[in-house]
């Protein structure tokens, strides 16, 4: 059987319940797209022998009539996530070589759940860039392309996205600081959902700013998104900041009907210099939102603007701790130290060898805003934004808001290499959609709703109120249902 | 509550070249908490394991590893809080303290700056009979170990053990009020028998279980009334803090080493610059540890992977209502029911196992009788053969048994010492030997009456002597004595003794 890997979760789980195919056919299929899809570097450690070992017992289950959530279903796992015995770098080079000794909780639920891991995806170095060219793998490549350009899958979970829209897995973990979810969601034509902060375990998740990180599906429909988080969501005691919120049914709770549900349309989101496209595409959702049934609101988010430079005060801040433990002295890389060398030399060099140039930027940056004289000046005033944003989004809610709509970037896939030479802040502009809903802790999702006028995909996002991801999921269910997007890209790789 | 009055002791003035110098010290005592896992690992706390035994992933920050606060430890600082009668606070929060060292495999120390889990509290220090210092406690926070790097074991590499690593501990700051050298170890081993006495910590000091950072200076007489009176600093001098010590021995030399140093500085017209030192014992001086420019920038943020500890006044008030009584509070005990000297009631506090054992014995029996018997028979030889109190062959029972013997007039004071011995070596109820024995006090006056008559007929002489110098009539009865093996009542042979010989 081919093509069983252009498969939705939701289909496949059916066709397997069904005994239409197995797992191991269904593992098969990706196995083999994966190795046609080298030119993508989507994958960059593929685990085919654990695959095919999680297929037969998925299908085993199936047998015993113990199909679980995502029993036999093959997934793609971000490099960030430590997955045992198995190398998990984070994409850098400084933890060359890493196999960890234990297994995150988001894997171990979707183990336990009946997943199956094709292997580890690219990703940006840490999770810290939005094109995932800071990888130490090299770049991932979108599967969308119009020229000659080979463009980027977004990131940082750009090889997650890659995999998912090139169909080399059903779906992919990702995580999601700043955005690295929805941008690449949305860059690839897929579908990605950040959930309320603490709603998915962050352990066993290599950590770039902890306030922030949040794991999430990525996936090719709305349906999908919401099965995928059913499975991964829930309360860990071995994360203190994870709730003990119960997970409702996502799924079910995607019915389309949005009769009567406000959606708000904050002003501050139509920034100067967006391009028409994007105003376009928001306006065509507003449309087929309010034919759907829903209220159209005009919002005002006021501290909007102060948003990506809080984020970029608060994000490097905690990203400069939280990595001071690659230091060469337990695991990952360590220098080759000269004659004499001492322990503050071996720090210097391994972490110069071992991170790249982004990764370096934002440590040094941290430093920087955390150091006696200027912590006040940018971290507790960053600070403060972040609860004045959070306050803007409370206020709106409280008013009635159920959910809120805005561009997921200010652009469709741009071209790999073309902001090698900008400023970096040119680059950081591309999470200003998505940010705020991070330092908010908010859920968010990115929903494919059109193609620009190159036939590259764009995406809408929403926002929803802390902890109501299935309210969020219904109305992306029905905004997806309305922008009735299909479009494949056609396979040049 | 217990108030004791007290008169303050004096401050400790050192004369300089020029003019007199008073003290003013304050501490940070590091205390490990008792408990059998991490502050925020379930790794145990076992100590001399092998290197490297107790490290979870947590402790030896492996990528994605997140930390969980032990309950067991917060409660532990709550109870020493409590103990110090300070302020709990019922919200505080971590805070991360980033520096890079191999035995801080975080690359950052979680601690508690800018909310503290307990406030303000104090201890009194005792210097003497009705003279004690009152020392305030500006705060406690909860706060990780580290580990611990090896540099002697191999010429070329060192190694790190990171057994210690995420251990909890207490820091317990106090404000200036300590005055002199040995008001500084009064005050630790006053703050270590206290949490003792909480069970919070061990105080094993060689261990490192119990370490004090000592803030010294100096300053001109008067100058330190001015600073109580207004609490600013500026009245005082700059404070030099010296690290680590963990000898009461050496936290007195290393005081007295380090005002001498501040007032001859400052005599010779220079300043004092505020920097952190260590002792060395072997040279009895402090050292610079580090200059200016490799001073630390910790760049204390809040740690975002930790809620903030938010606790209930009701669970605050469970700890607070199972607390054991305190060193305070059971000397003025000892003093009040047993009627005991202040000697010997801070004598037998000083140690829990000691004050539980005394309590024992002396429940329902004379006070006094029985610490006499605790600290001179019974400390003495666990002292002569270096055993502590709770590996004491002879046990509370048994010396209670000894004392309701010696109180019935059942022994004599003499047969008591050589039952003690028989306990000691060999063990056995009191009674029972006694019986057994024939350790009995006789106090027939007709059997008495004989033995004296037969030393009186058999020694002429002697009777002579005495009759003429009646002080001499101590040596019959010390014959009447060993004839009767020493089982005759003192008192009665005395008395016959007298008699007989017409005295």
């Amino acid at each position: 059987m081919s093509g069983l890997n252009t498969l939705t979760l939701a289909e496949a789980r059916d066709g397997l319940r069904a005994r239409d195919f197995t797992a191991v056919e269904l593992t098969e299929a990706c196995l083999g797209a994966i190795d046609a899809g080298r030119a993508l570097n989507a994958v960059v450690h593929a685990t085919p022998d654990i695959a095919r070992a999680q297929a037969i017992a998925a299908d085993a289950r199936i047998a015993g009539g113990d199909a679980p959530a995502m029993c036999g279903l093959p997934l793609g796992i971000k490099d960030l996530f430590c997955t045992k015995g198995v190398p998990s770098q984070a994409a850098s080079n400084i933890l060359r070589g890493f196999k960890p000794e234990y297994e995150s909780t988001v894997t171990a639920k979707l183990f336990g759940a009946g997943a199956v891991m094709l292997g580890k995806l690219n990703m940006d170095e840490f999770a810290m860039g939005s094109s995932n060219e800071t990888s130490c793998y090299g770049n991932a490549v979108n599967p969308w392309k119009v020229d000659d350009r080979l463009l980027t899958p977004g990131g940082s979970s750009g090889g997650s996205a890659a995999a998912v829209a090139a169909d080399l897995c059903l779906a992919a973990t990702g995580t999601d600081t700043g955005g690295s979810i929805r941008q690449p969601a949305a860059l690839t034509g897929i579908v990605g959902i950040k959930p309320t902060y603490g709603r998915v375990s962050r352990w066993g998740i290599v950590a770039f700013a902890s306030s922030l990180d949040q794991a999430g599906p990525m996936t090719k429909t709305v349906r999908d998104a919401a099965i995928f988080l059913g499975a991964m969501a829930g309360h860990d005691p071995q994360d203190s900041t994870s709730a003990d919120i119960p997970v409702p049914d996502f799924e079910a709770m995607c019915t389309g009907d949005i009769r009567g549900r406000v959606i708000g349309i904050p002003r501050e989101y139509r920034m100067e210099g967006m391009p028409a496209e994007i105003d376009a595409l928001w306006d065509k959702g507003v449309a087929m939102l309010r034919d759907a049934g829903a209220v159209i609101r005009d919002i005002s988010l006021p501290h909007t603007k102060y948003a990506l430079p809080a984020y970029y005060v608060i994000a490097p801040a905690e990203a400069s701790s939280n990595l001071a433990r690659y230091d060469g002295v337990r695991f990952g890389h360590r220098a080759k130290l000269a004659q004499g060398d001492g322990i503050t030399d071996m720090y210097e060099k391994t972490r110069a060898e071992g991170f790249g140039a982004e990764v370096q930027r934002r440590i040094m940056v941290g430093t920087y805003v955390l150091s006696a004289g200027f912590y006040d000046a940018y971290y507790n005033r960053a600070r403060r934004v972040r609860a004045l944003i959070k306050r803007d989004f409370d206020l709106a809610f409280a008013d009635g808001v159920d959910a809120i709509l805005t561009p997921a970037t200010p652009s469709a896939a741009f071209g790999l290499g073309e902001m090698a030479s900008a400023d970096p802040v040119e680059m950081y502009l591309n999470d200003v959609f998505t940010v705020t809903v991070n330092l908010a802790g908010l859920p968010g999702i990115s929903v494919p709703a059109g193609l620009d006028a190159q036939g590259l995909p764009l995406g809408l996002q929403l926002i929803g109120r802390p902890w109501d991801e299935g309210g969020l999921l219904n109305v992306a269910y029905a905004l997806e249902r309305a922008a009735g997007f299909v479009a494949k890209p056609a396979q040049w790789w | 509550m217990l108030d004791l009055t007290f008169d303050s002791p004096k401050p400790k003035v050192i004369a300089g070249a020029k003019h007199d110098w008073e003290l003013v010290i304050g501490m940070e005592i590091h205390a490990q908490v008792a408990s059998n896992a991490k502050l925020f690992s379930g790794a145990s706390t076992a100590f001399g394991s092998e290197p490297n035994a107790n490290v979870s992933f947590v402790d030896a920050a492996m990528p994605g590893m997140l930390p969980v606060i032990n309950e067991f430890c917060v409660a532990q600082a709550v109870r020493t809080g409590l103990g110090l009668r300070a302020q709990i606070n019922l919200t505080s929060a971590f805070d991360r303290k980033n520096y890079f060292y191999p035995d801080l495999p975080q690359g950052y120390q979680i601690s508690q700056l800018y909310h503290p889990i307990v406030g303000e509290g104090e201890v009194i220090v005792d210097m003497g009979l009705g003279v004690a210092r009152r020392v305030r406690i500006e705060r406690i926070h909860l706060e990780q170990d580290a580990g611990k790097s090896i540099h002697d074991m191999d010429p070329a590499m060192s190694f790190v053990d990171f057994n210690r690593t995420g251990v909890a501990l207490m820091e317990i700051v106090s404000r200036p009020d300590i005055r002199g050298p040995e008001e500084a170890a009064a005050y630790v081993a006053k703050m270590r028998q206290i949490l003792r006495y909480l069970g919070t910590c061990d105080g094993n000091m060689q261990n490192g279980n119990l370490r004090a950072d000592v803030n010294v200076s100096v300053c001109l007489p008067g100058q330190y009334e001015k600073y109580q009176a207004t609490q600013d600093f500026g009245h005082l001098g700059t404070r030099c803090e010296i690290k680590n010590m963990n000898s009461m021995r050496f936290i007195q030399q290393a005081i007295e080493y380090e005002a001498r140093r501040q007032i001859t500085i400052l005599e010779a017209g220079g300043s004092v610059t505020q920097e952190t030192r260590l002792y060395d014992p072997d040279k009895g001086e402090t050292r610079s540890m580090r200059s200016k420019e490799e001073a630390h920038d910790y760049r204390y943020f809040p740690d975002p992977d930790l809620l903030p500890l938010e606790i209930d006044q009701g669970w605050v008030d469970d700890i607070a209502a199972a607390m054991p009584e305190l060193p305070d509070a059971k000397k003025a005990r000892f003093m009040g029911v047993y009627g005991l000297t202040d000697y010997d009631a801070s004598v037998l506090t000083a140690e829990l196992d000691a004050a539980h054992f005394f309590d024992a014995v002396a429940q329902g029996r004379d006070g006094k009788q029985a610490a006499n018997w605790v600290i001179n028979e019974l400390f003495g030889r666990l002292n002569k053969e270096g055993l502590d109190i709770t590996a004491s062959p002879v046990s509370a029972a048994q010396l209670g048994g000894l004392l309701d013997l010696l109180g019935a007039d059942t022994i004599s004071g003499k047969i008591a010492k050589d039952l003690f011995e028989i306990l000691w070596t060999e063990g056995g109820d009191p009674a029972a030997i006694v019986a057994a024995r024939g350790m009995v006090q006789v106090t027939d006056m007709g059997a008495i009456a004989a033995a004296v008559d037969q030393v009186i007929a058999e020694n002429p002489a002697q009777v002579e002597k005495a009759r003429a110098n009646p002080k001499l009539s101590g040596w019959f009865v010390g014959q009447v004595m060993k004839a009767t093996g020493g089982k005759a009542n003192p008192a009665a042979v005395n008395e016959i003794v007298a008699q007989k010989l017409g005295l």
